[in-house]
């Protein structure tokens, strides 16, 4: 067990502004050793000196420098400015302390402009590691806890990756309700550094980065979801956008063969190798994706040289839905996004929000992430009604659907178009042809509306929306039958507040701990 | 689900482009009890009639702004067919205006066991349903022209920006009875997020 959760202040990993600035100082040393490439080049193979005040290389700050005698200053002034920055970074990094105590995990940092940042233990969304390319290289990783708003994360970055591991249980732990007591028990599991030396720390790193994405440890097998690549590939090509570029490029080969000009297939060979980065990146991020179920909540983790994994208390869930694109019908392929409460400065799997929780997946996969998500709602007793929610053409289904006059305004959704509660959630069902189920837990929801138009008046019909916090969700349901549109005004107005007093999700371990001190 | 936007024009924000339209009336007349969503026997809290005349003045000075600024066209072209714009836009208001009595005749509030009611519109009807426990916060804020007639507007924000309960024309002792109660309710009902 890590000791940064004892509620002191604590520094981050010392190689922090290197990795910081890393990319910056990557920029640099590539520029500066671009424009000293011609003067190395002719050191080794020229017949003139380095210093060689006669050489001409297009007159770079260096040949002035040479000429006017200025050496020295030169080398004090860059030893002056690599000093500042030294110590500015160290001032940064030994300014920059974190404590995680009982109730909140508080940030001060800044040198000049101090900044304090304190999040409410209870109120964490989620907690993301991220371990971009470099630092990962090095064993550091960035921990982001995730507290309900806008830009309202608390950054501890960088952390020793076991560290960040490690941290991370703990504040999960203390955030469930747990006592700290349980936290010693549940620190068993950590593993010791090995020894100092260079061989041994070589061979840590290489351990770590080789590692599996997802310890196996962590998370029981069976409640694993792993990606099958080929849907994956298949699926990033079968997007709805895709089918415009099929129809430019065979537009494009057309307009070849008419005018016989190939020169015009060069002016779109940037697009091309655009599209072909974007794919590649895409699949490349969501490649070793894995959804688990853990002790603390869903742990969602992608990435094969940048990796990223995020874990989600229990109730943090505030919308899903699942989703498919017209594309993946023949091959039965679904999606599934939430809204959370929370946004992350981290990208998601396929470089999408982090709201898309599956990217892709068949029935089985929805099955086993509706389960891990909304463990309440997706019990076995609903998991048909759910199917039906995706697969049902309509009809008697347990479902309340749109009445046939609602025909004029869901042309072909009508028969389908339709809502069903459940004890813990309500869920609406939507598209024939994009074809969505969009579930909102009781007790998350905010708040419910009825609306009607000049448009559903006459024809006696009424929408519903559900309020959420905001994501990609909009819970809402158009054309409903009037009377069953208030009847579900009324039930879900009721139902929100039954199962708002019961709910006791955001100390998650409390009633366990309680019930075992 | 954009189809289902379509249809209701007022879309999530509807409390501030409410009376962007002006209402057919007869529809809306002859429109049977049972058409509409109006759950019966609910004892609704209407808001002050003052706010009647705050909320005209308001339209009127926008209104005034808008048309004339719609008829610089004309003026500029001097092209006879382009001062419609101003006429329409003119019109537009005028109706917005003449409605302004019922529409805010419509809006009403109702204080439930454990929820708070809220409804708005004559054309694109709203009822809202928020459970006290879901209180974030309760905004009170004064314009000037309803402060000079002495009146509040307060706003329930829940953590859904969709939720959109905004109670106008609110005598400022009633509004500051009503948040405090709402802040009272709200804590022996509070909720995690």
């Amino acid at each position: 067990m890590t000791d940064f959760a004892d509620g002191e202040w604590h520094r981050l990993h010392r190689a922090t502004p290197l990795f910081r600035g890393g990319l910056a100082v990557l920029i640099l040393a590539g520029l500066v050793l671009g424009s000293f490439r011609d003067r190395v080049i002719d050191l080794f193979f020229g017949d003139r000196g380095f210093g060689d005040p006669d050489g001409d290389f297009g007159g770079d700050p260096l040949d002035f420098i040479l000429r006017e005698n200025l050496v020295l200053a030169a080398f004090g002034v860059a030893l002056l400015v690599l000093l500042l920055a030294v110590g500015g970074f160290y001032l940064s990094w030994r300014l920059h302390t974190f404590r995680i105590t009982d109730e909140v995990v508080e940030v001060r940092s800044g040198i000049l402009f101090r900044t304090n940042r304190k999040g409410r233990l209870d109120r964490i969304q989620g907690i993301n590691i991220a371990r971009p390319f470099i630092p990962r290289l090095f064993g550091a990783a960035k921990l982001e806890i995730s507290v309900a708003g806008n830009d309202a994360n608390v950054q501890l970055s960088y952390l020793r990756s076991a560290d960040a591991d490690a941290l991370r249980r703990e504040i999960l732990l203390l955030a469930s309700g747990a006592r700290r007591s349980a936290i010693a028990g549940d620190a068993e599991q950590w593993t010791e550094h090995p020894g100092p030396g260079v061989g041994a720390l070589l061979e840590d790193r290489a351990r770590e980065f080789l590692a599996p994405e997802l310890d196996p440890s962590l998370a029981p097998p069976e409640s694993v979801l792993r990606m099958n690549p080929g849907r994956l590939i298949g699926s990033t090509i079968l997007t709805d956008a895709m089918i415009f570029l099929v129809i430019a490029g065979i537009g494009l080969t057309v307009a070849v063969v008419v005018t016989g000009d190939i020169l015009l297939l060069i002016g779109f060979l940037p697009a091309l190798l655009g599209v072909g980065g974007f794919l590649v990146s895409r699949i490349a991020r969501s490649l070793r994706y894995s959804i688990a179920s853990t002790p603390d909540g869903v742990r969602v983790g992608f990435g094969l040289l940048s990796t990223s994994n995020e874990t989600l208390p229990p109730g943090r869930i505030h919308s899903v839905r699942v989703s498919q694109p017209l594309l993946w019908r023949p091959f039965g392929w679904w999606q599934i996004a939430v809204n959370r409460a929370s946004r992350s400065s981290q990208q998601g799997a396929a470089g999408q929000q982090q709201t898309t929780i599956l990217p892709v997946g068949n029935l089985d996969d929805v099955r086993t992430v509706l389960r891990l998500l909304l463990p309440d709602v997706a019990t076995d007793d609903a998991l048909p009604l759910l199917e039906r929610g995706m697969l049902s053409p309509g009809g008697e289904d347990g479902f309340i659907n749109s009445p046939r006059r609602a025909r004029a305004l869901r042309w072909f959704s009508q028969p389908r178009n339709g809502f069903a509660l459940t004890d813990a959630g309500i869920l609406l069902r939507t598209g024939a042809i994009w074809r969505a189920l969009t579930i909102v837990p009781f007790p998350r929801m905010q708040s419910v509306s009825v609306r009607q138009g000049p448009v559903l008046r006459p024809m006696r019909l009424a929408a519903v929306h559900v309020h959420t916090v905001s994501g990609p969700i909009t819970p809402a349901l158009g054309a409903l039958d009037r009377d069953a549109a208030l009847a579900l005004f009324a039930e879900v107005a009721e139902a929100s507040i039954r199962t708002a007093t019961a709910d006791t999700t955001h100390r998650w371990r409390a009633s366990a701990a309680g019930s075992r001190a | 689900m954009s189809r289902a936007v379509a249809d209701h024009p007022g879309g999530a924000d509807a409390v501030t482009d409410q009376p962007q339209t002006p209402p057919p009336a007869p529809a809306e007349q002859s429109a049977p009890a049972s058409r509409s969503i109006e759950p019966p026997g609910t004892d609704w809290q209407r808001v002050s009639p003052k706010y009647i005349a705050v909320d005209i003045a308001g339209y009127a000075v926008f209104g005034t702004i808008m048309t004339v600024a719609g008829f610089i066209p004309f003026w500029v072209s001097g092209w006879a067919p382009s001062a419609l714009l101003g006429i329409a836009l003119g019109v537009l208001f005028l109706v917005v205006i003449a409605l302004t009595p019922r529409r805010v005749r419509a809006i009403g509030y109702a204080l439930r066991e454990d929820d708070l009611l809220f409804r708005r519109g004559i054309l694109f009807q709203r009822i809202v349903a928020v459970p006290y426990g879901r209180m974030q916060l309760v905004d009170i804020t004064r314009g000037p022209i309803a402060r000079a007639v002495g009146l509040a507007e307060l706003k329930f924000v829940t953590a859904a920006a969709s939720t959109g309960v905004l109670i106008p024309g609110l005598p400022l002792a009633d509004a500051e009875r009503l948040r405090d109660h709402l802040v009272a309710v709200a804590e022996t009902r509070r909720a995690g997020l």
